[in-house]
């Protein structure tokens, strides 16, 4: 029977929770690596019992895991990431040039194919790939030197790279997203990138052209259809019908376009679901209510989602890495809060329960479907 | 034997309980101390001083015999009484919230 298993990172620590198909009944494990940031916690495609960790500290630095029995035991391995070459430098927050410097890894995607394989994304922004299972980390530099670096700058969460997609039906195709420069693909499994950033629109930014700069939030894409994304950007809410050559606005009807996550339904590749946000600088819901918004229609057309969330007095905010989706039947839509909550749909955004309630700080939300 | 005490995060990631004991030839420095401390135990590689740079890591601090030796020169040699294994080198995580 299927079932499912939901990778929770938080403030304080790495928490696993599982269920039957039902999706009604939770068992939790953790807090994994007690006392550290888990920034994401992600299985392999390939092998799902095959799970990576970013376990990272103010004091201590970064630190990688791997699990190989699903997240029951876990193993240190490689935490050893050195820009190839002369870093160089990036703007500022004051508009000066400031030099590259390595805090933290924020993303990591396992390869589609090949456990050992995964990419990291750090701060400050770069992508890093291993292929022996995380003992050692390498980056892939044409995304540094792609020469707009001395533009790139950090958003209010540094500047991380926090976005790798892969693109199921061309393997060289990778897209990567940095805040704040903007999304960058590549069609030659990383060696060389480009911007892909045409149609953006950001407050701030002088050149209503700019190349690189905007703090795109999050990517999604429909693995069956990966020449069309979905962006949540730092207000906006974009789509593109073309591998991100262009993109066009299609926050149509919501309350307010910003936000951080978005994910694409497991099934039906025109519904997704965004959280709006009130604004940049009042990181919660509108009104006090926590509203999950789904389009049917591939964006334009919203519908608040409500019922199980509260609706009242609600002040959290879901982070960028907080939203994922399994791929049961119906599709379950997952998220979690900066107050600790991890909610679970089973029925595509239709009702909501918690799975728990008071975990540390949420900072990502994964979720592995298990034959 | 150089006694050498990690702080809570640290002893949990090397698996151990209590004071480290290690031993260091040559003149014991802080620098000799931390690279016997790193052969031991190779998890603990970034998590006190850089990979690369060898430089501590600003919010850990080292202390024996009631003085901090944050920053005294990483080859300047520790207090007898360090070497002689008498008092513990305290490896110190900054007392900072969070």
């Amino acid at each position: 029977m299927s079932r499912v298993r939901v990778l929770v990172g938080t403030r304080k620590g790495a928490f696993v929770a599982t269920a039957d198909a039902k999706r009604q009944r939770w068992d939790i494990s953790g807090p994994h690596f007690a006392g550290w940031e888990i920034y994401h916690v992600k299985g392999s495609p390939a092998d799902p019992d095959r799970l990576y960790a970013s376990q990272t500290s103010g004091w201590f630095g970064q630190l990688m895991q791997r699990s190989n029995d699903g997240g029951k035991t876990w193993t240190p391995v490689g935490n050893q990431f050195v820009y190839d070459g002369v870093p160089g430098t990036h703007q500022w927050y004051d508009g000066t040039q400031h030099p590259w410097e390595f805090k933290r890894v924020w993303h990591l995607e396992p390869s589609l194919t090949d456990p050992d394989t995964v990419y990291a994304g750090v701060e400050d922004a770069a992508l890093f790939r291993t292929t022996d299972g995380g003992q050692t980390w390498q980056e892939l530099p044409g995304l540094r030197g792609h020469g707009s670096g001395p533009k790139w700058q950090p958003g209010a969460g540094g500047m991380c790279l926090h976005t790798i997609v892969q693109d199921p039906s061309h393997p060289g195709r990778l897209f990567i997203a940095i805040s704040a420069a903007g999304a960058f693909r590549s069609d030659d499994a990383g060696k060389t990138w480009r911007p892909v950033n045409r149609g953006l629109k950001s407050e701030g930014l002088p050149d209503p052209k700019a190349e690189v700069g905007h703090c795109v939030h999050r990517i999604a894409m429909h693995p069956s259809r990966p020449g069309v994304l979905f962006m949540q950007k730092h207000w906006d809410v974009m789509r593109s019908d073309d591998a991100g050559d262009s993109w066009h606005e299609v926050s149509g009807n919501l309350p307010t376009d910003f936000g951080f996550p978005i994910d694409v339904h497991a099934h039906e590749r025109d519904t997704i679901f965004v959280v709006p946000i009130k604004s940049d600088s009042e990181h919660f819901p509108p009104d006090g209510k926590l509203r999950v918004y789904r389009s049917r229609t591939g964006g334009n057309e919203w519908e608040a989602l409500t019922n199980g969330l509260p609706q009242r007095d609600c002040y959290v905010n879901v982070l960028r890495e907080a939203m994922a989706v399994d791929s049961l039947d119906a599709c379950g839509v997952y998220f979690g809060t900066t107050g600790g909550q991890v909610y679970a749909s089973a029925d595509a955004g239709d009702t909501w329960a918690p799975i728990v309630r008071d975990l540390p700080a949420v900072l990502s939300v994964e979720v592995q479907t298990l034959e | 034997m150089i006694r050498v005490v990690l702080p809570q995060h640290l002893r949990r990631l090397a698996q151990v309980d209590g004071e480290v004991q290690l031993h260091v030839d040559g003149q014991v420095t802080q620098r000799a101390v931390l690279d016997a401390l790193e052969a031991r135990y190779p998890v603990l590689r970034g998590t006190i001083r850089d990979h690369v740079t060898q430089q501590r890591r600003a919010f850990v601090r080292f202390f024996a015999c009631a003085q901090d030796l944050s920053h005294e020169q990483p080859d300047a040699p520790l207090p007898e009484a360090v070497a002689s294994g008498t008092e513990p080198f305290l490896v110190v995580g900054a007392m900072a919230g969070g």
